[in-house]
C-alpha cells in the first residue's frame, strides 16, 4: 500500500461560503499521476487552490499525508496576475522557485542555482534568461512559470492547464517531461483540457461535475461518464 | 562656487546632514519597485500624512525626540493597513484615505490649537516639506537615523529574494511554503521606518516622491530587478547629493529642491529609455 499525499473527504469547496464543488472525496499517493477534467468553470482551479492552502475548504477535511510539506510541491497557476510593468528577468523568475529550499539563508547557493539553469534547459528556454518576461510571447511565459514550478516541485507538483499556450511541438516535449518526472517518483495532479494525453499518461482521474467521478483510468474509460465525455471529445 | 561648497563642507552640521541625506536616499529608493507594484504606493502615501498627524502630536506634547513617537505610530499603522488592505481591496483604500485624511487634519488642528511656537505656518510648511530641518539635525537624531538606515539596508539585503518572490507571485510563494505573512509584515514595517526617515529629508508630503521616482526611473530603462534595485539606489542617492549642493549653494529648500532632481532624472530616463527601444 502506498503512501497517501492528499486526503480529501466529503469537502465543499468554494468562495466566501458560495459552494463551486461538494461532496467530494479523494486520495492521491506517491507516484500517482491525478488528472483532473471537467467543463470550465466546475472547480477545477478552485481544487488545486485549495489543495495548496491558498482557498481554505467551506466544510469537509483535506489533508496532508506521508510527511509532505509547503517546500517541497511546486505548482504551476493557471493565471498569474503579473503586473504589467514588472521588471524580472526569466533567469530571476526561474530562481525564485528555489526559494523554499533556502529557508532562511539570504542567497541562492550553487546547487539551487545549478536547478534552475537544469529547469531553464530542459524547457528550451536558456537563450531566454536574460530576457524580461514581460516582453515574452504567452507560450513563453508558460514555459517559464513551469521551470520555476519544476524548481520547487521535490515531492509533488500541481499544474493547472500546463499545456495552455504552448505549441504542438513543446506540447509533446511537456507531456514526455511530466511523464519521466512522475517515474522519477513524482506525484503530478495536472488540470487538463485535453482528455485524449489525460487517458494516455495519467493513472487516475477526478472528473468533476455535477456528479464526480474518481478512479483509475481503466475505470475511468468504463464509466458513464468517461465513455460520454471521450465520445464529445472525439466527435468534434 | 565649488569655493563656497568646500567653505559650507567644513561645518560638521552640513557633513552630517549629508551623510544622513545619502542614507536616506539610499533606503527610500529601495523598496520604490515593491511599493509601485504591490500597489503599496497608497499605502505610503497615507503612512506619511499619518507620521504627520503623530509629528504634529509629537510637537505639541513638546518632545525632544519626536522619532519615539512618531515612528511607532507609523509602524503601527502600516501593520493595520497592510491588514485591511489584504483582506478587501475597496474596503483597504476607503480606510487609507480616512485614516490619512483625519490625521492631516487632526494634525494641523493640533499644531494651530496648542502649539506656542510663534511662527506657526512656518512650522506646519517645514513638516510638510522638509525645509530646512535636515541641516538642524541634532546629533542624537543623526545618530538614530544613520542606526535606522543601516538595519533597513541589512533587513532589506538578506531578505532581498524573499521579497522579490512575495512581491512578484504572492499565491505561489505561499503555496510553496514561504511565510508570505511573514514577509508582508517586514515590508510594511520597513516601508513605515523609511517614511519616518524619509520625512527628516524632504517633509511628509514629498515622500512618495522619493521612494518611488527613483524606482520608476530606473523601470523605464532596466529590465531585471537586480539591475532597477541597484539602478535606482544609485539615482536616488546621485540625485539626493545634487539637491542637496545645489540648496546649498542657491539657498533653496532642500526636500523639493531633491524631488525636483528626482523628477528630472524620471524625465531623462523616460528619454534614455525610447532611444533604447524599450517604453
Ligand atoms: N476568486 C473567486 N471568487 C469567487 N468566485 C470564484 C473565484 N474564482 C472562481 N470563482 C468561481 O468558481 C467557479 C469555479 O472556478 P474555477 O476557476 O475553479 O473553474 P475551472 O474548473 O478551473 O474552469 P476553467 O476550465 O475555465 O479553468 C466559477 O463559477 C467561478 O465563477
Ligand atoms: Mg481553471
Amino acid at each position: 500500500m502506498k503512501t497517501e499525499q492528499i486526503i480529501c473527504k466529503n469537502a465543499v469547496l468554494g468562495y466566501e461560503k458560495t459552494p463551486v464543488v461538494e461532496n467530494l472525496s479523494f486520495a492521491v499517493c506517491e507516484g500517482d499521476y491525478l488528472c483532473i477534467v471537467g467543463e470550465n468553470g466546475s472547480g477545477k482551479s478552485t481544487l488545486v487552490k485549495t489543495l495548496l492552502g491558498l482557498n481554505p475548504p467551506i466544510s469537509g477535511e483535506i489533508k496532508r499525508g506521508g510527511g509532505i510539506k509547503s517546500t517541497q510541491i511546486g505548482y504551476l497557476p493557471q493565471q498569474t496576475v503579473v503586473q504589467k510593468d514588472f521588471p524580472a528577468s526569466v533567469w530571476e523568475i526561474v530562481l525564485s522557485g528555489c526559494l523554499s529550499k533556502s529557508g532562511l539563508r539570504p542567497f541562492y547557493n550553487k546547487a539551487e542555482k545549478e536547478t534552475a539553469r537544469k529547469n531553464i534547459e530542459r524547457l528550451g528556454i536558456t537563450d531566454l534568461s536574460d530576457k524580461c518576461y514581460r516582453d515574452l510571447s504567452g507560450g513563453q511565459q508558460q514555459r517559464v512559470l513551469l521551470a520555476r514550478a519544476l524548481c520547487a516541485a521535490d515531492k509533488l507538483l500541481l499544474l493547472d492547464e500546463p499545456v495552455t499556450g504552448l505549441d504542438p511541438v513543446a506540447t509533446a516535449d511537456m507531456y514526455a517531461l511530466i511523464e519521466t518526472l512522475n517515474k522519477s517518483g513524482i506525484t503530478i495532479i495536472m488540470i487538463s483540457h485535453d482528455t485524449g494525453a489525460a487517458v494516455k499518461y495519467a493513472s487516475h482521474i477526478l472528473h468533476i461535475a455535477d456528479e464526480v467521478f474518481f478512479g483509475t483510468k481503466e475505470e475511468y474509460l468504463k464509466s458513464r461518464q468517461g465513455k460520454m465525455f471521450l465520445n464529445m471529445e472525439g466527435g468534434e | 562656487m565649488l569655493e563656497k561648497l568646500t567653505n559650507y563642507l567644513e561645518f560638521p552640521f552640513v557633513r552630517y546632514a549629508i551623510i544622513v541625506g545619502v542614507l536616506i536616499a539610499l533606503c527610500s529608493s529601495l523598496l520604490g519597485v515593491t511599493l509601485v507594484l504591490k500597489r503599496f504606493s497608497f499605502i505610503g502615501d497615507g503612512l506619511s500624512h499619518v507620521a504627520f498627524g503623530a509629528m504634529a502630536v509629537a510637537s505639541v506634547v513638546n518632545l525632544a525626540n519626536k522619532m519615539i513617537l512618531v515612528l511607532p505610530i507609523t509602524v503601527i499603522s502600516a501593520v493595520l493597513l497592510l491588514r485591511t488592505g489584504q483582506n478587501t481591496k475597496i474596503k483597504g483604500d476607503a480606510a487609507i484615505a480616512m485614516i490619512s485624511v483625519s490625521s492631516l487634519a487632526f494634525g494641523y488642528l493640533l499644531m494651530n490649537v496648542f502649539s506656542t511656537s510663534a511662527n506657526l505656518s512656518g512650522d506646519v510648511c517645514s513638516t510638510l516639506f522638509g525645509s530646512t530641518s535636515i541641516l538642524t539635525l541634532r546629533s542624537y537624531e543623526v545618530d538614530l537615523c544613520v542606526a535606522l538606515s543601516v538595519i533597513v539596508l541589512f533587513v532589506f539585503v538578506f531578505f532581498y529574494n524573499k521579497i522579490f518572490s512575495v512581491t512578484f507571485d504572492e499565491n505561489f510563494a505561499k503555496a510553496t511554503g514561504t511565510d508570505v505573512g511573514l514577509y508582508n509584515f517586514i515590508i510594511a514595517v520597513i516601508i513605515a521606518v523609511i517614511i519616518v526617515l524619509a520625512m527628516n529629508l524632504v517633509g511628509s508630503l514629498l515622500i512618495s516622491a522619493l521612494v518611488i521616482f527613483p524606482a520608476l526611473s530606473a523601470m523605464r530603462i532596466f529590465r531585471s530587478f537586480k539591475a532597477v534595485t541597484v539602478f535606482s539606489a544609485v539615482l536616488s542617492v546621485f540625485c539626493a547629493l545634487l539637491g542637496m549642493f545645489v540648496s546649498i549653494l542657491a539657498g533653496t529648500p532642500v526636500g523639493s529642491t531633491i524631488v525636483a532632481a528626482d523628477a528630472a532624472a524620471f524625465f531623462v530616463c523616460c528619454i534614455a529609455g525610447k532611444a533604447m527601444g524599450r517604453n
